[in-house]
């Protein structure tokens, strides 16, 4: 498998192009995501780059706009014809390796939308600040996904009885080899959801190169840390994955957090980030906007959670003393996220202090104030913005 | 890790011989530059290797001389930055007296 990185260097590019330590095959410079609208940066290499709210307008996040998250510096460039999956481990009885055309053709295509949200969206808006990838509210995208079935591939493998983990790498590499490369794993009863794809297709189009391409793990409900991309390896195993991905890295402090358990990977102290929080982002108008007064102005978002389905969007719009129900949206599938509406009052001149809290049909809510952890993830806090009526 | 060490080397003195361009808001990894301060050059070189610099000045706000020491471990001991003791102090001097805007 010929696999090209691409290692961003700007101008001290030129100095590298043999790169003395000999991990990528080919060195290109490049100044900005290929095949990517403008972005907002966050870090350039490894690049983090979020989504501006205005682009999260559409129920379905253009691939275009869609965030770009890696933890390592070397991208691969995978040639679809060339690319290949290994299905193995110690608890599966028959390996496999499939190439794309493989994953097209020899199992049933399933198309689902989802929503694939970064653990870390909203770190940059913690109080008191936390270091990491100072993410704003836009390491979020809903999205149609197109791929096999997880568990059609694993059955035809043949799954050992003592499997407790299914184990995913990716392509992408550390500059260093002594950096942990990216790897994660599932408990096999996820891993063996009906709704876990090994995705080739994002809203009918293949693959972007930023975003796993030729073929990304889809986890709908659980968050982005699961969803590898540029998947090549897939292991189903009888004992707990020791990555830095998965013991170090990706932990909440127990028991601080709703979601599901992932009993292999939990320690007495700490347990890893799993499902989605219910949530919300308000898409228009802007925070700080003007608006004429007794304007016809509508509040527009959306409202996701990790599967049950939004129950309600509540708007306040004096300091989150009194809530009206916003309109929702057309349901497209429960890992989707719901768009809502409401209309605001611009009767009277004067601030707003709009609100929006969505509530999931599991009961739970947003919260008002912010359960802080060490590494900033699950921010999920009531979305507020102020409008100045004149 | 000798060849790493050539690596770094050559960052390191290219760093040194760029003349600093500090550009708002670019996507050029060449023009961003750290501020001036003793330990500055070498801060650069060695991170710049894995990552670029924008990390820094974009994690300042969360940072005091505790948590840069705590990130400059973590880079020695989970990613494998091979730096020696002496030039992990440079490196934690150098981004506390600059970059720590932790308030």
């Amino acid at each position: 498998m010929s696999t090209r990185r691409e290692l961003m260097l700007g101008a001290l590019g030129g100095l590298l192009a043999t790169p003395a330590w000999g991990a990528a095959d080919e060195v290109q410079i490049s100044a900005a995501l290929s095949g990517k609208s403008a972005l907002i940066r966050r870090s350039y290499r490894p690049p983090n780059y979020e989504t501006p709210l205005a682009d999260l307008a559409p129920l379905y996040t253009a691939n275009e706009s869609f965030f770009v998250r890696y933890h390592l510096a070397l991208v691969p460039v995978l040639e679809p014809g060339e690319w290949r999956l290994s299905i193995a481990g110690s608890s599966l009885k028959t390996p496999l390796t499939l190439s794309l055309r493989d994953l097209k053709s020899r199992y049933e295509p399933v198309t689902l939308a989802a929503v694939n949200q970064c653990s870390g969206n909203r770190r940059g808006l913690f109080m008191p600040r936390v270091p990491g990838v100072q993410w704003e509210s836009g390491a979020v995208g809903n999205a149609l996904w197109k791929g096999a079935r997880l568990r059609d591939v694993l059955k035809q493998g043949g799954l050992g009885a003592d499997a407790l983990e299914v184990w995913f790498s990716g392509a992408d590499r550390p500059v260093l080899p002594a950096t942990p490369v990216f790897q994660k794993s599932l408990p096999l009863e996820r891993a063996l959801d009906e709704n876990v794809l090994i995705a080739y297709e994002m809203n009918h189009a293949p693959l972007p190169r930023w975003n796993g391409a030729p073929a990304r793990l889809i986890v709908p409900g659980w968050m982005g840390t699961y969803w590898m991309k540029h998947l090549t390896e897939v292991r189903v195993e009888p004992k707990p994955l020791e990555s830095f991905w998965m013991k170090s890295a990706y932990r909440l402090p127990a028991g601080a957090f709703p979601g599901a358990h992932f009993a292999s990977q939990e320690t007495p102290e700490t347990a890893p980030v799993t499902e989605l929080l219910v949530n919300s982002l308000i898409s228009s108008p802007a925070t700080g906007s003007r608006i004429t007064r007794g304007k016809n102005v509508q509040l527009a978002g959306k409202a996701w959670d990790a599967g049950a389905g939004i129950q309600a969007v509540e708007v306040s719009i004096d300091g989150q003393k009194s809530w009206k129900p916003a309109t929702l949206g057309k349901d497209v599938g429960r890992y989707a996220w719901r768009e809502f509406s409401a209309p605001l009052d611009t009767s009277s001149a004067g601030t707003l202090e709009v609100a929006v809290r969505a509530r999931s049909r599991d009961g739970s809510q947003q919260p008002r104030a912010l359960t802080f952890n060490p590494s900033g993830y699950h921010n999920n806090i009531v979305q507020t913005l102020r409008l100045e009526v004149t | 890790m000798r060849v790493f060490t050539g690596a770094g080397l050559l960052l390191y003195l290219a760093l040194s011989a760029a003349a600093p361009l500090a550009v708002a808001g670019t996507d050029d990894e060449g023009a961003m530059a750290l501020k001036d301060g003793p330990g500055k050059e070498l801060t650069s070189g060695m991170c710049m290797v894995c990552h670029s610099l924008d990390y820094i000045p974009s994690n300042a706000p969360a940072m005091d001389k505790a948590g840069w020491k705590k990130t400059v471990q973590k880079m020695r001991e989970r990613y494998g930055a091979p730096l020696t003791d002496a030039q992990a102090d440079t490196i934690l001097e150098y981004l506390s007296a600059a970059y720590a805007g932790k308030t």
